[in-house]
């Protein structure tokens, strides 16, 4: 077997097939950003720190800085632009966001709104215990995470009063 | 940032892996790449090649043996270990370590087997190891060989692996069911490397005599440690908490690991604390009685 230098890659952003041939050193984060100019995901530290890169692979949260693109070939990404509808209407867990303070800057707002979708899907009776664990994986420098709970919290309430 | 140029390979076979082990300089085995990523993104390591596991197949299960063992595979997810109702029935131990490790984000791609061949002292996975008398089995050109943890950690994040050799799967002992067992560390925040933890496995008769007890120290010294003539001291005593402060002042001397955020003598004074709390811990859970588990 040979190694490879460059790769083509295919996967599914958000629903949506993307293709492109890439460094095999590109990290994933780099890959949407650069590659595919879904900027909606930020870095933050690039050594799986702060959590801002996180986006969803095959639904469970990973830090995108952490992972090669070529690592993700065939497999299915979830960003934060995926979240609002196509209309640009705000979903649920977005509009608690905006509802309860639940950012200032917004740089990583992106990464905690793909923990807590994943949190979410996972287990709908959530305490705000589990939300706090959650979040320790995500760094917010602005809010001082009340406004963030908050908005989970509220998200979480909706979402059960819909099902 | 982003990693220097290397060469990618993703093999699906073990022995493909093996082949390019026996054939390449200067590889690296990415695992879940929790570690070798960053270590990548800041330029610390540098290699030629980098050989995915991600893709071979036979290195990702949880299975319980007749005897009562556990033997996992080396590319299991830690997330894996954090919800498999064998690891929780058969070695809590572990779960109750994985809680602590990293977050959910970093334990859905972080693996068993990426944790104990990076074998930093700090890391929980190891320590429960090291407490579990646990055995890797590591696959060379020549087969397999197995090796116990004591001798799988040749000193500061230097597993015995050979160039030619990749850790496939770790295998956990039977105890008896009813055993006790406790996971602490002390860390500045939930999530990061433990500046010291202790895990305790501990097995009482109906008397509350100690027939079986294991300590290892995790964060102190160059490997997790084993206490192996505290855990003598203990055996045929009467379980209490003045028995174990008594007995885990010897924690205070072992040799510990001095860096620029902490210094050797914190890590002493602290020893003893976490090595009571988890045999307190351990203690409270034998006899089979109800399991509390903190996430």
């Amino acid at each position: 077997m040979t190694g490879a230098s460059r790769r083509a890659i295919k996967l599914q952003v958000n629903g949506k097939p993307h293709a492109a041939e890439v460094d095999v050193r590109l990290t994933l984060a780099d890959c949407l950003r650069q590659e595919f100019k879904l900027t909606g995901t930020h870095l933050g530290c690039e050594h799986g720190v702060c959590g801002a890169c996180t986006v969803l692979l095959d639904g469970q949260s990973v830090r995108a800085c952490l992972m090669l693109a070529v690592q993700a070939d065939g497999r299915a990404v979830a960003t934060v632009e995926g979240l609002a509808g196509a209309d640009g209407k705000l979903n649920i867990l977005q509009q608690a966001f905006k509802d309860h303070h639940g950012l200032q800057c917004g740089f990583c707002t992106p990464g905690i709104l793909m923990t807590l979708t994943e949190c979410f899907a996972d287990k709908p009776d959530l305490t705000e215990q589990d939300i706090r664990v959650a979040l320790s994986g995500n760094i917010c420098r602005c809010t001082g995470y009340q406004g963030i709970v908050d908005a989970a919290m509220d998200a979480l309430r909706k979402m059960r009063s819909l099902l | 940032m982003k990693p220097p140029p290397f060469k990618y390979y993703d093999p699906t076979a073990q022995n493909e892996v093996v082949g390019l082990l026996s054939s390449l300089e200067n590889l690296k085995l990415l695992a879940g790449g929790q570690s070798l990523l960053p270590m990548l993104n800041m330029r610390f390591v540098l290699p030629d090649h980098v050989v995915d596991l991600n893709r071979v197949a036979g290195l990702d299960f949880v299975e319980a043996d007749a005897g009562g063992g556990l033997r996992i595979g080396a590319m299991t997810r830690q997330r894996t270990l954090e919800f498999s109702a064998d690891v929780a029935a058969r070695a809590p131990l572990i779960r109750e370590a994985v809680l602590h490790v990293g977050h959910r984000q970093t334990r859905n791609r972080g693996t068993l087997g990426g944790s104990l061949s990076h074998l930093d002292p700090a890391a929980e996975l190891v320590t429960a190891a090291v407490a579990l008398d646990a055995v890797v089995a590591l696959r060379g050109p020549a087969g397999l060989r197995q090796l116990a943890m004591s001798e799988f950690m040749l000193g500061y994040m230097t597993p015995a692996t050979n160039p030619d050799e990749m850790l496939v799967s770790v295998t956990f002992p039977a105890l008896p069911a009813a055993h006790g067992w406790g996971f602490v560390e002390f860390a500045r925040r939930h999530g990061d490397f433990a500046i010291a933890s202790a895990a305790a496995t501990l097995v009482t008769d109906a008397q509350g005599r100690i027939s079986k007890v294991a300590l290892a120290l995790g964060g102190i010294g160059v490997v997790p440690l084993r206490m192996p003539e505290l855990e003598t001291g203990l055996l045929g005593a009467v379980a209490s908490e003045a028995l174990f402060a008594d007995h885990c002042r010897a924690c205070a001397t072992v040799e510990a690991m001095d860096d620029a955020l902490v210094t050797a003598g914190y890590r002493q004074q602290l020893a003893p604390v976490m090595a009571r709390r988890a045999l307190m811990a351990a203690l409270q859970r034998s006899g089979g009685g109800a399991a509390t588990q903190p996430h």
